[in-house]
Parts: structure tokens; C-alpha cells; sequence
């Protein structure tokens, strides 16, 4: 078993209730950032983000290269300082606090393992800086090596060992040192595809044994969904959404957000009938009237998007017996792809349109191919109204 | 393994492949790219130091060249007799002088080895964190001296340390001495002439090791809790061993052998290998004992180099 980091955590466990933590009144979080701005020059990275982050929580920063997720969490690191606004951590303001005082690791997207040192003095650095026992730092790393099941390899040198492994030693480093957050910087990035699927797993039993904060930088959408417990999505230094993967990926906010989390057919249209709990928009680009089962407060006949994912539109030669949120295209190309086939369907209008189906049936006779006239129909409550 | 023919200790069939693939696998490209170096190496190292070696093993005469000949073939009793005089050797361990003499050389060397270490490590350091457009023009500064001649410059510091030299006109006229500091023929100087003529041998090979270290290992430390200070003597130090060594070998034994710095900046008591050499040779007309000095400090040279070679491809391969 691995032992609590700190005894506030054993406090703090009879009060988690059916709730996550950032959804109950008051709460107070883990990690307050307040108004943080960075700029390089003339270049602003962070633009005035301020975030929650409560105790055990895997925040996942997602944003693609230059939208400042980085910079933020180097500035949690303490290797940039914010041009304004405060980090707080635990109670604590962060500024003028320097690296190696803050009760913060970090895990490196190099993963930064000494090259000199073996697998355990790299382990054992940051406790030997504690200034701690030989025998306890000993027993300590020995402890840290075993969780990550590199206990046969501490004599190693880094460069003798795989890409998995080294990111193991890593994590086993940046965690031995008991830290109240953990900063990862694109952990998975470096592994292939099947690896990268373990460590996920791997990654979320080992934070919810420790109980340590994650914060963790990527721009793959897929690692952040399955490791965080909410997802930040970051544009131009700007925090776009905040929420768990389940709303990001269903609710996304704005145009940005869902394109960049997984892919989606975006349909232009003006609003003619708006209800409290539901909304008609007029697309010339979809050639139909597009109904969707939420309300949105927007002026009439505004301009906005509809969003529909491309799982959740269902493809036919015939006809469907619904009239809403009907449209009809011509295949123009195909992908099989074993457990599901990729169709892009070009509607009147020229617009073209991603649609996926699983594929149930393994007759071949009934699939669709190329220059088939087909109707793409979805639920009334499948698809998103957009206005930003 | 039973042996039954006479090319059988090497496996018959085994022994005809290997010289079937000798013809066919020999890399000509590859012979002629090492050929080019390696003779160059015979012809002008070491056939010059058989040379010398054979020299050592004479005896002196008033003779030109001023030795004996190691052969001497006596036409009418058709005798060749081969005489091989180890005297000067010998003499080498009996005079105090010559083991004085290699001892203070490598005690200057290495003295001034350590402080050109530790003046160069900075400058390397400043030089490999500096914007790559600063950096050429730091590596150009640090190449600029050799743009004048090395004797030249010698002789500057002989204007600067001499008794009213520059350096004692400043610290007399801003009044921090009243008398002359004697700062030129003494050993003093001559630290002071091998530190600044070989420091651009100990930062070059120091940049380039500190140039390749990756910075986010000193990030990584500092998270870790170490203070800037540790981490250098913990990551940045280590990871320059490579350039620490080669920086030392290239200022270490050519200091050793100096001659030029300890004629004109020492004093008559800097004792110098290199001088003793000289001495021997155009002072003493005595080639075989000016070749034996020589010799031996080859030895007392190369000996560390290839056990310090030997030592890094071990754990190179390790």
C-alpha cells in the first residue's frame, strides 16, 4: 500500500460526498489561479486566466502548440513568473516563491532524467535534497521503483533504457518527492499508440492511490478525455471551456472547442423560431430547417452554427420517417475501417458532411458506396446550437 | 577439438572463408581514408621518434653529428657489434637535477592547468547560455589572440610585468604600493604566461561539452529542490567532465614541455623540463642526453593520456 502524501488528505476524505468537489457551494480549491497574464515582449501567452483546481483532481490542460497551456504550467513550476496576477496554492501565493521551495514537481515532456546518474540516484535526487536519511531515501525509492514496476532496473542508466521505461522513471521521480500537485507535460507524448493506452490507465490508478493533484499539458484530445476529471480548453492564452470531458465533448461552448475536440459537422443558419427550451434555425447550407432541443439566448434571426457530431448522424438510402433535422447527399467517398466506416457525404448546397456508422451487420451486400443518394438524419437532441 | 591435419587448429573450411571474404570484403575506400593519416603519423612522428630514441642510446663525440653510431661494422674481422648505452638513462635517476627538473615542470603544468580550468569554466558557461548571435562573436574573441604571433605576445606581458611595467606604473600612481613589485622572472610569470596563452585550448572543448547539455536538466533539478548552486555542481559539472578532460590534456602537456614562456618570463631558478632540454642540446652539445630527457618525458606524457583513454572507453561501453 502506498501511504496518504499528506495527513490533510486523510482529513479531507470523509467530506467527499456524491458531488465532485468543484461542483459543491464554497469549496475551497487546491490551486487558485487569479487573473495570471504572461507576456513575452510584445506577445501575450496567458491572457488573464484565473482557474479552480480542487484536491485530487486530474485537471487536463488542452490546447494546440502556442495557446499558452505550457507557459501556464511553467509558471505553476515557478520557472516563469506571471507579468500579473497571483497563484495560490494550498492557502499559499506562489510569487516570489522559487522553484525549489514550492511543493510542486514536475514530470518534463523530455522527461529531463539526468543522463549521468542511474535510475535510482535519479530517483533519489530530490530526496537527497531534502536532506533525508540514506536508509529512509533508500527505502523510499526502492517503494517509488516497485509502483512503477522498475525495481529490477535501478542500476540502469537512462539511455539503456525503453521510452516507456524512462517515462516511468520520470513519474517515479517526480512523485517520490510526495507532492501536493504534479505538473505533467505531455506524459504520453513520447510513447507509441499501445503503450500510451496503458500509462493512461496506469497514470489514474497511481493518482487516485496517492491522492496527489494532477495538472497535466496536452494537445491530444483523446489522452485528455480518458485521464482528466476536467478539461480546459486553450486557445490564443485564453482559457475557452472548462468543463468535464463528458460536457466538452457533447456541449462544447464554441465553434473552437468543438472542432478541436474530436471532429464535427458544423451547419450555418439563422435562427427563425426561438423557444425557452428550444430553438429553429434556418441552414441554406444544410438545404433544411434544423431543429434542436435546447434553448439559447441569442437575438432573432442571429447567425449561429449547429454542431453535429459525426457518430451521432445516422446514414440510409431511404427515407426516414422523421421530417426534422432530415438531409440528403450523395456519397462522394468512403473508409472502411473495421469496427466502423467513414462516409463523406456532399449535400446539395456543397457542403460536405463526416458521418461514422458502426458496422453491425458484416454483409457486404448492404453497404453504401460511391455516388449513392442518401438521407443523414439525427435526433432532435443530438446536435448543438453554436454562437460563438 | 581434435587436431588430424596441420591447418586443422584453425577449422579447415572456416580458415578458406575467411580468406575468400578477406579479398572480397576489404573496404578500399575505407584503406585509403585511414592510410592517409596513418602515414603521415609513421612519417612524422614516429620515425622522428626512433630517431631520437636511437640517439638516447649513444654515447657523445666531437663529431658531426655530435654522437657515436649504435652500429659498428669492422670490415676485416667482418665483426658488426651493436653498442647500446643506457648511461644516460641511468644518469637521469642519479642527478637530482633532471628529476627536479620534470617534477617542477609538471607541478607548474598542472598548477597552471587547475587555473586556466578555472578561468575558462565561466567563459565557457557565459558563452554556450548566450544568444547564438552573441555566440559567434564570444567564439571569435576567444580565437582573436591566435591572430597575433604567440612570441609577440609573450613579449607584451614582459612589458606589462616588468619592474616599471605598466602593471606596477598603475598600482604606483593610484598609490597602493610604494615600492616595484618583482613580478617578472619569477614563477609567477610564467603561471601567468601559460594561463593566458593556453586558456582558449581549455574553453573551446568546455563550450562545446556545456553548449550540448540540455537545459531543462537544471529546470529538472531545480524542481526537485535543488538551489542553483547544487544543481550546477550536481548536473552541470558532471556533464562537462568530457570537455573538463579534454580541456585539461590540451593545456597539461604542452605546459609541461614549455620552453618559450619559462626563458622569457621566468626566472634563472624556474626550472623547466623544456629549458633543460634546450640546454642540453645547444648549451651542452649533448644530443644523446638532450634525446633521453626527451624520451622519458614522452613517456611521463603519454603513460596518463592512455590510461585516461583507456579508463573513458570502459565506461563507454559499460
Amino acid at each position: 500500500m502506498i501511504e496518504t502524501p499528506s495527513d490533510s488528505a486523510l482529513e479531507a476524505s470523509p467530506q467527499i460526498t456524491e458531488l465532485p468537489l468543484w461542483k459543491q457551494e464554497g469549496a475551497t480549491p487546491f490551486l487558485r489561479i487569479e487573473n495570471v497574464t504572461k507576456k513575452f515582449g510584445d506577445f501575450t501567452a496567458v491572457d488573464n486566466i484565473s482557474l479552480d483546481i480542487y484536491k485530487n483532481e486530474l485537471f487536463c490542460l488542452l490546447g494546440g502548440s502556442g495557446s499558452g497551456k505550457s507557459t501556464l504550467l511553467r509558471m505553476l513550476a515557478g520557472f516563469e513568473s506571471p507579468t500579473s496576477g497571483r497563484i495560490i496554492i494550498d492557502g499559499v501565493d506562489m510569487s516570489g516563491i522559487q522553484p525549489w521551495k514550492r511543493p510542486i514537481n514536475m514530470m518534463f515532456q523530455s522527461y529531463a532524467l539526468f543522463p549521468h546518474l542511474s535510475v535510482e540516484d535519479n530517483v533519489a535526487f530530490g530526496l537527497k535534497r531534502e536532506g533525508l536519511g540514506r536508509t529512509e531515501v533508500k527505502q523510499r525509492v526502492a517503494k517509488m521503483l516497485d509502483m512503477v514496476q522498475l525495481d529490477h532496473l535501478g542500476k540502469r542508466k537512462p539511455h539503456q533504457l525503453s521510452g516507456g521505461q524512462r517515462q516511468r522513471v520520470a513519474l517515479a521521480r517526480s512523485l517520490v518527492k510526495r507532492p501536493k500537485l504534479l505538473l505533467l507535460d505531455e506524459p504520453l507524448g513520447a510513447l507509441d499508440k499501445k503503450l500510451r493506452e496503458e500509462t493512461q490507465f496506469e497514470l489514474i490508478n497511481i493518482q487516485e492511490e496517492l491522492g496527489v493533484t494532477f495538472v497535466v499539458v496536452t494537445h491530444d484530445q483523446e489522452e485528455a478525455m480518458t485521464l482528466a476529471t476536467r478539461i480546459g480548453v486553450m486557445n490564443h492564452g485564453v482559457i475557452v471551456q472548462t468543463a468535464e470531458p463528458h460536457d466538452v465533448y457533447e456541449y462544447p461552448n464554441s465553434r473552437f472547442v468543438a472542432q478541436f475536440v474530436g471532429s464535427v459537422n458544423l451547419f450555418e443558419g439563422r435562427v427563425i423560431e426561438d423557444q425557452p427550451d428550444s430553438v429553429r434555425i434556418n441552414s441554406q447550407e444544410a438545404g433544411a430547417v434544423l431543429y434542436v432541443s435546447h434553448g439559447i439566448s441569442c437575438a432573432p434571426n442571429q447567425k449561429v452554427h449547429v454542431a453535429v457530431r459525426p457518430e451521432k448522424m445516422r446514414i440510409s438510402r431511404q427515407q426516414p420517417d422523421q421530417q426534422e433535422n432530415c438531409v440528403c447527399g450523395v456519397v462522394e467517398e468512403y473508409a472502411y475501417m473495421g469496427g466502423l466506416t467513414v462516409y463523406r457525404v456532399r449535400l446539395a448546397s456543397g457542403k460536405e458532411v463526416r458521418v461514422t456508422q458502426p458496422n453491425i451487420s458484416r454483409a457486404s451486400s448492404e453497404r453504401l458506396t460511391w455516388n449513392e443518394q442518401v438521407y443523414l438524419f439525427w435526433d432532435l437532441d443530438s446536435s448543438v446550437v453554436l454562437t460563438a | 577439438m581434435s587436431i588430424q591435419t596441420g591447418s586443422a587448429w584453425v577449422d579447415g573450411s572456416g580458415s578458406r572463408l575467411a580468406k575468400y571474404n578477406f579479398f572480397k570484403r576489404v573496404n578500399w575506400g575505407r584503406v585509403s581514408v585511414f592510410s592517409v593519416p596513418t602515414l603521415w603519423l609513421a612519417i612524422f612522428f614516429f620515425i622522428p621518434f626512433l630517431v631520437v630514441f636511437k640517439i638516447s642510446l649513444s654515447e657523445t663525440a666531437i663529431a658531426v653529428p655530435p654522437y657515436t653510431a649504435l652500429l659498428d661494422w669492422n670490415a676485416e674481422d667482418a665483426y658488426l657489434s651493436l653498442k647500446l648505452n643506457l648511461g644516460n638513462y641511468l644518469f637521469l635517476f642519479e642527478d637530482s637535477f633532471y628529476i627536479d627538473a620534470y617534477l617542477s615542470s609538471i607541478k607548474i603544468a598542472a598548477v597552471s592547468t587547475f587555473f586556466t580550468l578555472l578561468i575558462a569554466f565561466p567563459i565557457a558557461y557565459l558563452m554556450a547560455r548566450s544568444k547564438p548571435s552573441t555566440r559567434a562573436l564570444l567564439l571569435s574573441l576567444v580565437i582573436l589572440p591566435f591572430w597575433t604571433s604567440f612570441l609577440l605576445r609573450v613579449y607584451a606581458w614582459m612589458g606589462f610585468l616588468k619592474k616599471n611595467g605598466l602593471v606596477n606604473e598603475f598600482l604606483m600612481s593610484t598609490g597602493i604600493i610604494d615600492q616595484p613589485l618583482i613580478m617578472l622572472q619569477t614563477d609567477f610569470a610564467v603561471y601567468i604566461g601559460i594561463v593566458y596563452t593556453y586558456l582558449p585550448f581549455m574553453v573551446l572543448p568546455l563550450y562545446s561539452a556545456l553548449e550540448k547539455m540540455d537545459m531543462t536538466l537544471l529546470e529538472a533539478a531545480e524542481d526537485l529542490g535543488a538551489r542553483p548552486a547544487t544543481s550546477f555542481f550536481l548536473i552541470t559539472v558532471p556533464l562537462a567532465v568530457p570537455g573538463i578532460i579534454a580541456g585539461c590534456v590540451l593545456v597539461f602537456i604542452p605546459a609541461v614541455g614549455e620552453f618559450v614562456i619559462p626563458s622569457l618570463l621566468g626566472g634563472s631558478d624556474t626550472l623547466m623540463i623544456g629549458r633543460v632540454l634546450w640546454d642540453e642540446f645547444f648549451l651542452n652539445r649533448d644530443w644523446p642526453m638532450a634525446s633521453a630527457v626527451a624520451i622519458v618525458m614522452l613517456i611521463v606524457l603519454v603513460l596518463p593520456i592512455m590510461l585516461i583513454r583507456n579508463s573513458q572507453g570502459k565506461e563507454e561501453t559499460v
